[in-house]
């Protein structure tokens, strides 16, 4: 009989080896759900997992597809290491991309070197604002800001809506409702020749070298740690409970605004009814992937890069309906969760 | 005992060895108990007494060794197997759900359930009929320390167990309410129940057990019959040498440092004892002690002097004179004030987080600690390193995490990191609760060269023993309220006890209801 004992100290190898566990079933029961769809799995494997990597292009895809889930990422983490759980990235994303919109739709018509660096500015304040909601209220109200963060994604998301099909819709754009076309110094600066990725993508891996210092040797990370850890240590030493929440809120939501804002003005080019694919819900399951460390979240938001990558290939060549992409996000979670039980125990062979 | 020896032996442990990575807990180890019998197993922190209890109640396997259970050969492998057998366990740290009610937790333990009716009178007769007066409707999370030991004690009671696992269990009652629970252990025992009463309090075991088993460093150092022997020969026993004694060099103190006038504060807590009233003063050079029973507003006092509740006024509490009521816990501890938390472990120590990290909790303001807002880590480790030093800190170093320490070890570690701030103040509550007769003679020590190095220092503990060796004053809480001064040489146990049951408080109507609660 197996049974389950608990660890003198939580393991730090099964930490690490969680995900990869999780990864590993994943793509086990990936390829039994092909087998049972009737595709043949090893042609499935190939399409979702090999072809998107086997170009140039799809790597250049590839990283573009990290750029938002890792900023969204990297910012929810700080905040889930400090016990304040934003789950509302995608709505933060979103304001952060309308933000930005708005500014290059309001001065954009004339060339200025000013007007992106603007853009960016006002795609992270956005984000700022939306999540300070979140945070106001908490401090304020004691409210859960798992709950307001959550909903005031579906406000953002009609707000885009209402501003799309409204006031900022193209006049000159047959009625479809989305804004202007960017011109090309509204637009981020691509990386290489023949791919997307755009130079988002280097203020992404800055901010995870900028995330690793803040949590290991900065002082207002370290408290940010201990309120996570222990509320009745910090409150004992005397950090601010309140500093805390607006800080983690402030954080994630900045890092999410860029995405949103980073979207826009990059491979989207224009306001449309909808700016994310889900990247701010899909790099929640990436910071926890990533086990909320820096490193791990490069890693697991390239890993969920590829499985939004795969989910496309999927659709185009096999025929199979959008939502894989959300059923292997599942299964990863799913399975990282169950994977965690051995963190802190192991399994005994018993008699 | 003559009738006892020929029935078998209610519990026998041969040759129990239990290992863990790095250490061996139990070390060969033999232990009988007799049926009706009260039996004292003693030892330091560490010297492997829980390991050995939770390998009784099931909750580990020994790697070596039998179990003999009233004769026969047992395997004991879950807190189930060891219910079923009769044996219940009341445990230090305690195993209460904080969401639940009293009768919710005592059901939840329960093998066979009773329905909530008849559960809830069930409680009130096993806690009257033994001095433990709980509230069965009552939510753990608003209960004191003191209170939730009460629950888990008629926990176990109502299993009718045949033999009862104690672990410490009088670290948080008043004198009377002791010789209440002794009376009550012994009634057990007179009905056959036999009783494994875990402590470190000697004049208690010498009081009340029949036997002792003495545990160093994981192995047997010796059995005694405890009437026959006196503290000193039993503390050699337990620690291996002789035992010191504080010694408290008569002492004028100087001005005031801690200053409570009039001050009455309302607790969050709906369940919390209101501040009323409160006058305090503390000199500089003398070590004040509160005593009282759990729960009679400690914890709110404490919250009001670190500064983690904040009082009315700015004047409600001066340090060295100056106001500071409206000031937060970091800002209090600049002008002078340490503090050590009743919880060692969540509150004056993050447990994951390594000792060196755990110094900077509150030193982070000492001098090179901080650099334009980035951590120094190798300040951090060396400031780690002289507490451990300084205090006889037994761990892996400043790199180990705090949970991996024994709780006096750990305190050692928190009292240390407070008195190397340097304080002007020195506010400790429970600071030797649950720590063993060698940490707590230093942690004893340690406030007392405070107080010789002209700090003023406050003293929150349960154990009037602790108050009257270490203190120059002692005051007393009940009910919110805080009673007049008394020199140690001036007053006794009597009083005090009577005071803590609410006796100082003028004409009282309500004074009879805190004795009911505080017996």
């Amino acid at each position: 009989m197996l049974q389950l004992e608990k660890r003198a100290a939580p393991s730090n190898g099964m930490r690490l080896a969680a995900p990869l566990f999780a990864t590993l079933l994943m793509l086990v029961t990936g390829l039994c759900i092909f087998l049972v769809l009737g595709k043949n799995p090893v042609d499935a494997f190939r399409v979702f997992f090999i072809k998107p990597l086997a170009s140039l292009y799809g790597l250049g895809e590839l990283l573009l597809k990290t750029t938002p889930l890792l900023l969204c990422a990297l910012g929810l983490a700080i905040g889930f290491r400090s016990n304040v759980w934003n789950i509302g990235a995608e709505g933060q994303l979103t304001i952060g991309g309308i933000a930005g919109a708005g500014v290059a739709l309001a001065f954009g018509d004339t060339e200025s070197h000013w007007l992106l660096p603007l853009m960016l500015l006002a795609g992270v304040l956005g984000g700022m604002a939306w999540a300070a909601i979140p945070a106001f209220l908490r401090t304020r109200f004691n409210t859960s800001e798992i709950l307001v963060s959550l909903m005031l994604v579906y406000v953002a998301q009609l707000l885009l809506s209402y501003l799309v099909h409204g006031p900022w819709r193209d006049p000159d754009g047959y009625n479809f409702p989305q804004s202007r076309m960017f011109n090309d110094w509204e637009l981020l600066p691509l990386l290489w020749e023949g791919v997307r990725t755009n130079i988002g993508f280097i203020f992404a891996l800055l901010l995870a070298a900028l995330s690793w210092v803040f949590t290991t040797k900065t002082f207002a990370g370290y408290r940010m740690q201990v309120a996570g850890l222990a509320p009745a240590a910090a409150a004992y030493a005397g950090f601010s409970e309140r500093r805390n929440i607006w800080l983690a809120l402030l954080i994630s939501g900045g890092a999410a605004g860029l995405a949103g804002i980073g979207e826009v003005a990059g491979p989207i080019g224009q306001l449309q009814p909808q700016v994310s694919p889900g990247y701010g819900f899909a790099a929640i399951i990436v910071a926890f992937v990533g086990r909320l460390h820096p490193l791990g979240i490069v890693l697991a938001s390239l890993l969920m890069s590829l499985l939004y990558l795969g989910g496309e290939q999927a659709q185009i060549e096999l025929a199979l309906p959008s939502a894989v992409t959300g059923l292997f996000q599942g299964l990863l979670l799913f399975y990282l969760l169950a994977a965690d039980l051995l963190v802190n125990f192991r399994v005994k062979v018993s008699a | 005992m003559q009738a006892a020896t020929l029935k078998p032996l209610r519990l026998a442990l041969r040759g129990i060895t239990k290992r863990y990575p790095g250490v061996v807990a139990n070390d060969n180890v033999d232990l009988s108990v007799q049926p009706g019998e009260i039996h004292a197993l003693m030892g330091e922190n560490g010297a492997g007494k829980s390991t050995l209890m939770k390998i009784v109640y099931g909750v580990t396997r020994p790697d070596a060794g039998t179990i003999e259970w009233e004769g026969e050969r047992v395997t004991i492998d879950s807190p189930a197997k060891a219910r079923s057998l009769g044996i219940g366990m009341v445990f230090q740290h305690f195993s209460l759900f904080e969401t639940l009610t009293v009768a919710e937790n005592i059901a939840l333990a329960l093998d066979h359930r009773d329905p909530p009716s008849t559960l809830d009178a069930r409680i009130i007769e096993v806690s009257e009929r033994y001095g433990l007066p709980v509230d069965p409707r009552r939510l753990v999370h608003s209960m004191s320390v003191g209170e939730r030991q009460r629950v888990e004690i008629v926990r176990c009671l109502l299993q009718a167990p045949r033999l009862l696992i104690m672990d410490e269990p009088t670290s948080v009652l008043t004198p009377q309410a002791v010789q209440k629970l002794f009376g009550t252990l012994r009634r057990l025992a007179l009905e056959g129940i036999s009783i494994l009463y875990i402590s470190h309090k000697l004049d208690e075991i010498r009081e009340l057990c029949d036997t002792a088993t003495v545990l160093r460093g994981g192995r047997l150092s010796g059995t005694a019959t405890p009437r026959n022997e006196d503290n000193a020969g039993l503390a050699r026993l337990m620690i291996g040498s002789d035992l010191s004694v504080c010694q408290l060099a008569p002492k004028t103190p100087g001005e005031i440092m801690l200053e409570l006038t009039n001050m009455s504060l309302g607790s969050k807590d709906p369940f919390g004892t209101h501040l009323r009233n409160i006058d305090l003063r503390v000199r500089r050079g003398e070590i004040v002690g509160i005593a009282g029973v759990s729960g009679n507003g400690q914890k709110e006092l404490m919250a009001a002097l670190s500064g983690e509740m904040l009082s009315a006024y700015a004047g409600a509490v001066r340090l060295a004179g100056q106001p500071v009521g409206l000031l937060g816990p970091a800002q209090r501890r600049r002008l002078g004030l340490s503090f050590v938390p009743e919880e060692r472990l969540g509150r004056g120590a993050v447990p994951a987080m390594c000792l060196a990290d755990n110094a900077l909790l509150t030193a982070a303001q000492s001098p090179g600690m901080l650099r334009i807002g980035m951590v120094q880590r190798a300040a951090a480790r060396r400031f780690a390193q002289q507490v451990i030093a300084d205090f006889k800190v037994k761990c892996g170093g400043d790199q180990s995490a705090a949970s991996s320490l024994s709780g006096g070890n750990l305190q050692k570690f928190i009292v240390g990191r407070e008195t190397i701030l340097n304080p002007q103040l020195m506010i400790a509550a429970q600071p030797t609760w649950g720590v063993d007769v060698g940490a707590s003679q230093m942690i004893r020590q340690a406030l007392i060269d405070l107080r010789d190095r002209d700090v003023a220092v406050l003293v929150v503990s349960e154990e009037l023993d602790e108050l009257f060796s270490i203190c120059d004053r002692i005051v007393v809480i009940a009910q919110g309220r805080l009673s007049p001064s008394r020199v140690p040489a001036e007053t006794s146990v009597e009083e005090i006890g009577s005071w803590m049951s609410g006796g100082f408080i003028n004409g009282n109507e309500s004074a009879a209801e805190v004795a009911d609660a505080a017996a």
